[in-house]
């Protein structure tokens, strides 16, 4: 008797978001990226569609990041003070295809920069580089509302996705995307229901559910990073088998931000001569958040460090070879 | 699979005979499917109905003991698909491999690099399980039984034994039967001699397939010559169909209680570079394997794989605590900072990590919270003006530091006010909300408010 394989009958499908619009289509890049649409759960090929694999998005600062460790800073050190060579370095050293600008000079403690003056720095990397663009805010809600609103009216028409809403601070970043043709983050405290909740409030406000990506909050390898994984699993299956419209959107994961956080990811080796070498370590310990993340069904990576980016590029390269017992292995995209 | 009453009595006599103490059988077998009486109370049932109940009551996944004492590894007896469902169970065991062509100088380092392979972190201990002793292609079976006396010398880790070749598995067991050592593996060639070996010496025995179907195939002959201790491989090697695999057995398993395919499993990395390898063992822990094997033996590899597998395998349901008491991070003075938190462990090491990179020596007191972050415990009553005073006092943080300034999470702010009356003396400074603000705030806030 043949062996019948159990294959889950889903009925629900993850949004498909596009992310950057080439001249054509009212903007200047000259690619641009397409996330979700998976009818099932992550790289089983033979029982859902996954028609475009999951992203990595570099991420770029506005300001040079004084606090990364050596290990992480080091590829970047020479042209970290200037976010449009940073940007250019990631897509013609490192073969980005998505990078996610952070404008943490807005932030108070990195300068509590202007609105114009941040702005200049997301038209700067706009034209240094022609891939789609993420465009995050420094976290903090008075200066996230005020900075975002000019950023997003300087990128009109480029179809970015900008970050992030949150429950108690969604209004001002929404009327702006709504207003520039932007898709959204919205982003929830590992919280699944706050999670639906943040993504009815922006879609009452008319936002389309089709242009909204969710930010579930990552917890780092060893430092929470079961809880996002749970909460994105979960996500996912109430999308797919429960036909959930509202959890039915891809997924972003902070992984560079959380990964090197981690005491595990940056600690030199005297003190902690047991771990071995900071330098293979660090990358490592990025790349394996990103690689648990997408088991749970992430489809966007924002990571850091570029040998964890051209590691996870390769596992998403394996993972979504359609046919891998042939020769000819067509991949996906 | 738990049986209900109703499939217990399907295999009983029915005739309500009362001889088990129970005056029907549907009470008895009510009972049965409570675990409050055993099968053996009712002397009526027939040889297949006990077989029937018994195979039935069996877990879906069969618990597989690899080694003996203390170092031995449990694998399998798993019971849900995603592990918000309940929890996953028993670890994935992590083996490495050892071959037999490494001579002299280079099998002590090997096993040297091994033995490291175990570490501290959050305050737990985290290390590889296995060791898996694998027969190049132009080996004896006296090189390797030779080899496998070496590792097994130096190595208190239970062997994973490597080798097609039913001669070479017999000579290695004569020197390490005892140890329970997992024999690797039986397939469609060799199952009959390497079967009776794992039955000869009561071994685990792995079953290698190409493939669901001849796997399913060669665990039902081998089960049927009345080997349980079984663990599968079907056989595959790269990411995609390995995933799929494993997802196969595991839902079989634990849907339709395919009895075949009711074993742990184990899978292998096939990737030579070190990231992708590491890529490899972290899907596979993720989705579904119960023994993973690696090449790999750097422990910058092993440390976020294992630190992966405790993150999977923690149970959602009971979050992980530290003690509550005041720690010391840094080299302490009496003018150093004093900060307030939860003992939930995700909570504590996150503070302790952000004070750490601040390089400002801080004292951390942590109040008992039952495991709760910040915010939940505060919502729950659990971290309130009442019970931090308490910790303040009972943790004698007055003698540890000559100043009365306490800083409190962002988030809970409000209780600054009743925090001042419960704790005579002292100020209470409000923090950062997010723990990652706190390096700014020690470097740059409390610098000028310690003055
Ligand atoms: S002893 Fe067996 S046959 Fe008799 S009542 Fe109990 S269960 Fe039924």
């Amino acid at each position: 008797m043949p062996l019948e394989l159990v294959k889950e009958k889903w009925t629900g499908k993850i949004n498909e978001v596009t992310i950057g619009a080439t001249k054509g289509e009212g903007g200047t890049r000259t690619s641009k990226i397409v996330v979700g649409g998976e009818t099932g759960l992550p790289f089983l090929h033979e029982e859902g569609e996954m028609p475009h694999r999951p992203v990595v998005a570099m991420e770029v600062w506005d300001t040079a990041p004084s606090d990364w460790p050596e290990v992480l800073a080091a590829p970047f050190k020479e042209v970290m003070d200037d976010p449009g060579r940073w940007s250019k370095k990631c897509v013609e050293e490192y073969g980005a295809d998505l990078l996610a600008l952070r404008l943490q000079s807005a932030h108070s403690d990195w300068g509590n920069a202007s609105p114009e003056k941040v702005s200049e720095g997301v038209k700067k990397v706009l034209e240094a580089v022609g891939v789609p663009l993420i465009i995050l805010g420094p976290g903090q809600d008075d200066r996230d509302n005020e900075v975002l609103p000019r950023c997003s009216e300087v990128a009109k028409g480029e179809k970015c996705l900008f970050g992030n809403a949150t429950q108690d601070n969604y209004k001002t970043l929404v009327a702006a995307c709504l207003a520039d043709g932007h898709s959204i983050i919205g982003e929830s405290p590992i919280d699944i229901n706050i999670a639906k909740q943040v993504n009815i409030l922006i879609s009452d406000m008319g936002f389309p559910l089709e242009k909204i990506i969710m930010d579930p909050t990552t917890g780092g390898l060893g430092y929470g990073l079961e809880y996002s994984y749970s909460i994105i699993e979960r996500g996912r299956l109430a999308a797919l088998g429960a036909g959930d419209k509202t959890m039915a959107l891809p997924i972003i994961c902070r992984v560079g931000q959380e990964s090197w956080r981690a005491k595990e990811a940056k600690a030199g080796e005297s003190d902690f001569p047991d771990w071995g070498a900071v330098s293979e370590r660090g990358p490592l310990w990025e790349a394996t958040t990103a690689v648990a993340l997408l088991q749970a069904g992430a489809d966007i990576l924002v990571m850091r460090h570029p040998r964890a980016v051209e590691s996870v590029r390769k596992t998403i390269d394996s993972l979504t070879r359609k046919n891998p017992l042939r020769d000819s292995a067509e991949t996906l995209d | 699979m738990a049986l209900t009453g109703l499939d217990i009595y399907k295999q009983l006599p029915k005739t309500n005979c009362g001889e088990c103490g129970l005056p029907t059988c549907l009470a008895f077998a009510m009972q049965l499917a409570a675990k409050k009486t055993s099968l053996d109370k009712c002397p009526h049932v027939t040889e297949e109905g006990r077989a029937a109940l018994e195979g039935a009551s069996a877990p879906p996944i069969r618990l597989v003991t690899i080694g003996t004492g203390e170092k031995k590894v449990g694998v399998g007896n798993e019971t849900v698909l995603f592990r918000h469902e309940e929890t996953f169970y028993h670890p994935t065991g992590i083996a490495i491999t050892v071959n037999d062509d490494l001579e002299g100088d280079d099998l002590e380092k090997r096993i040297g690099a091994i033995q490291s392979l175990q570490f501290e972190r959050v305050g737990q201990r985290i290390e590889i399980n296995l060791v898996a002793i694998r027969q190049g292609d132009n080996s004896s079976a006296a090189r390797y039984a030779e080899v496998v006396k070496k590792v097994m010398a130096k190595l208190d880790l239970p062997p994973i034994l490597m080798s097609s070749s039913p001669e070479s598995l017999e000579e290695a067991l004569k020197v390490c039967a005892e140890m329970k050592p997992l024999i690797y593996a039986a397939d469609s060639n060799n199952y009959e001699a390497v079967a009776k070996l794992a039955k000869d010496h009561s071994c685990p025995l792995t079953v290698k397939g190409n493939g669901l179907e001849e796997l399913s195939s060669l665990t039902e002959k081998i089960s049927s010559s009345g080997i349980q201790d079984l663990v599968l491989d079907s056989g595959r090697r790269d990411m995609v169909s390995t995933l799929s695999d494993l997802t196969q057995i595991r839902r079989l398993a634990l849907r339709k209680t395919y009895r075949p395919l009711g074993y742990p499993t184990i899978a292998f990395t096939s990737e030579k570079d070190p990231f992708q390898e590491t890529a490899q063992a972290c899907a596979y822990i993720a989705k579904y394997a119960n023994i993973v094997v690696l090449d790999g033996a750097e422990p910058w590899q092993l440390l976020p794989v294992l630190t992966l597998r405790q993150n999977i395998y923690t149970d959602p349901q009971k979050p992980i605590q530290v003690e509550p008491k005041v720690y010391e991070v840094g080299t302490v003075i009496d003018k150093s900072p004093v900060l307030v938190t939860t003992n939930f462990s995700l909570t504590y090491f996150t503070v302790e990590g952000d004070v750490e990179a601040s390089k400002v020596a801080s004292l951390i007191v942590v109040v008992d919270t039952e495991g709760t972050s910040v915010l939940t415990a505060w919502a729950a009553e659990k971290f309130t003006a009442e019970s931090i005073a308490s910790a303040v006092k009972k943790y004698t943080v007055e003698e540890k530091v000559s100043h009365r300034k306490l800083i409190i999470p962002g988030f809970v702010a409000v209780l600054s006010g009743k925090l001042e009356e419960e704790l005579p003396g002292w100020k209470v400074l409000v923090g950062p909300r997010e723990s990652s603000g706190i390096p700014t705030y020690l470097k740059n806030t409390w610098k000028e408010v310690s003055l």
